[in-house]
């Protein structure tokens, strides 16, 4: 059996960024003092001359992408999910929301897999903040593969995106020749009627394994990539919920405003079935080596396959 | 123009502010009216601008840091002629284009949505990046209330436009010394400001920022200046030409009632024919 590639989505993501930026011009990268972190250097390399470090200063980059996108440019901001999306979210909102400025987040060091820097660096509640922003794009691609596929998709769409990536290295399970990526489309992996398990991020992988542990339980578990979060491919959502009658949201961040109420919201307003959120519940994360921590907040393969057998 | 034609300009620019602001029944008059010769001179004088093609490409930048100062911005654009004058009467009403900050998405001539304070700077530094990138000549103009910096990111921004030499960007600080919570330096002193922008690599103009003379001779310095920003701070009157707003913090965000409607265009009308 060959070993699976596994790579951290910030890494696709600086990758990306570099292989993009020989055919897109306008494109521009700034950092805030985290470019060996975000990745970002691997683009730096390529082109220095459309590379900007701001320092550590994130409330300007963001001002400063607003601006370069006002005169033509596709700017790509970086930094960890805490400061780009947390610390910035006013910025984002009235410089770049707002004005629906074509700027491009990047966001890395999402959820708990930031590991042993602790609660302070690990933003929880990114995607719940994003998504309240009118017109932003919301997107959180779960492998190498899916990576390349969600950047062009950003390049390529007209308007602000956030993208969220990780720092842990995880499995790359999609082929590119048959990613067929559309923001705003879920992908169904794996067919099934008893259960819908919608994950998005590293939590895909996971979750494709806790539905191989189901199925030698009996449960046929339908799996989805539910790569962008806004907007929602209610579509996918509501054929769930009439088809498997019950749901199972999973992400790698508050259970409070992200995938689970994204979904939650849909299935409530069109199609009442039970919706049970998985992922960090309403409390802060710690320090430690990050395959820890997610087996501690139960969202690896196990604690997902023991927390939706509680709910059958 | 002559002096004299941009100080009657700069005039019927504060009656578009108070006639404005009237209607809305809400706004922010003082500053408006401190920073009305400015707003004057750039988009009459200094500025590359063109009101029929708002959105051209070697266009020189505005930004409105200090976005409360709408009518101000709004009454110069529409005496340039990027809207009707009429249009000002709509300033705040519901279903007007005309929003209570600016709004790039829909009012011809605003280069950058704003008014949340110490975010504009950035912005325009992001024009003068992007100028530099493209190798164009344009530039970039950011107004800032000297009450707004001492938002932290203004000095975020200071500190990149120093450090990356951008001489194409011009900041003017509006120096009326009030804010809401009263004098700037007894509520929290930015004081000295001109030191603090030579101390992140700007070039400093002090001037009279309600001298049209002064006012001309600070850009004129500005366009000449190579490897550094510039930054004017212009001391100004809050309020400047209506008599009982003049230097009192309580207008800087309040409507004219009938009667000071009355008073104050009388005074600017007065004020015009002495010109």
């Amino acid at each position: 059996m060959s070993e699976i590639k596994k790579i951290a989505t910030r890494e696709s993501y600086g990758n990306a960024l570099a292989k993009y930026g020989a055919e897109y011009p306008d494109l521009v990268v700034l950092d805030a003092d985290l470019a060996n972190a975000t990745k970002t250097q691997t683009f730096k390399n390529a082109f220095p001359d459309r590379f900007f470090d701001c320092g550590i200063a994130e409330s300007n980059m963001t001002g400063i992408a607003a601006g370069l996108a006002t005169c033509g440019k596709i700017p790509f901001i970086s930094s960890f999910a805490m400061f780009a999306a947390g610390r910035n979210f006013e910025q984002v909102r009235n410089s770049i929301g707002y004005p629906q400025l074509n700027v491009k987040i990047g966001a890395t060091h999402a959820g708990i897999t930031v590991g042993e820097d602790g609660a302070t660096h690990q933003c929880l509640e990114d995607i719940a903040l994003m998504r309240t922003i009118p017109g932003m794009t919301v997107i959180v691609p779960a492998d190498d593969t899916e990576v390349f596929a969600a950047v062009k998709a950003a390049i390529d769409h007209k308007g602000p995106v956030y993208l969220r990536f990780s720092r842990a290295a995880s499995p790359v399970f999609y082929e590119p020749d048959k990613l067929k990526f559309e923001i705003g489309k879920g992908i169904t992996l794996r067919e099934g009627s008893d259960i819908t398990i919608i994950a998005t991020g590293v939590e895909v992988n996971y979750s494709l394994e806790a539905a191989d542990m189901l199925e030698k339980d009996g449960v046929k578990a339908r799996v989805i990539d539910m790569h962008t979060i806004k907007p929602l491919d209610e579509e996918l959502v509501i054929k769930a919920a009439k088809e498997t009658g019950k749901i199972f949201t999973v992400e790698e961040a508050t259970v409070i405003g992200g995938l689970g109420s994204a979904v939650a919201e849909t299935v409530a307003d069109k199609h009442p079935v039970p919706v049970h959120r998985i992922g960090v519940n309403d409390v802060f994360g710690e320090s430690g080596p990050w395959a820890e921590l997610m087996k501690k907040y139960k969202l690896d393969a196990e604690g997902i396959y023991e927390q939706i057998k509680a709910k059958l | 123009m002559t002096t004299k034609e941009l100080q009657k300009t700069a005039n019927e620019v504060r009656k578009g502010i108070i006639t404005a602001v009237h209607a809305a029944k809400s706004g922010h008059p003082g500053g408006s009216l401190s920073s009305a010769d400015i707003f004057t001179y750039l988009f009459f004088a200094e500025m590359n601008v063109d009101p029929k093609d708002p959105k051209k490409a070697d266009r020189d930048r505005f930004v409105l840091s200090k976005g409360h100062n709408a009518p101000g911005l709004y009454s110069v654009l529409a005496e340039k002629g990027y809207f009707p004058k009429k249009d000002l009467e709509t300033l705040r009403h519901t279903g007007s284009y005309l929003q209570g900050h600016p709004d790039m998405k829909h009012i011809p001539g605003v280069d950058m949505s704003s008014g949340s304070l110490g975010q504009g700077l950035s912005a325009a530094v992001g024009m003068a990046l992007a100028a530099k990138i493209d190798k164009k000549s344009y530039r970039t103009y950011c107004l800032c209330g000297d009450g707004e910096i001492q938002e932290g990111q203004i000095w975020e921004a200071a500190m990149f436009a120093g450090a990356k030499k951008l001489d194409n960007l011009c900041v003017i600080v509006d120096n009326n010394n009030l804010q809401i919570d009263g004098p700037i330096d007894e509520v929290n002193s930015p004081y000295p400001i001109d030191k603090k922008f030579e101390a992140f690599n700007f070039h400093v103009i002090n001037i009279d920022g309600n001298n049209m003379d002064e006012i001309k001779k600070a850009f004129d310095e500005a366009k000449t200046v190579k490897g550094v920003p510039t930054a004017i701070i212009a001391k100004t009157v809050k309020g400047k030409g209506v008599s009982f707003m003049e230097n009192k913090a309580g207008w800087h965000g309040k409507a004219p009632n009938d009667e000071e409607f009355a008073t104050a265009m009388s005074d600017l009308e007065k004020v015009g024919k002495g010109l």
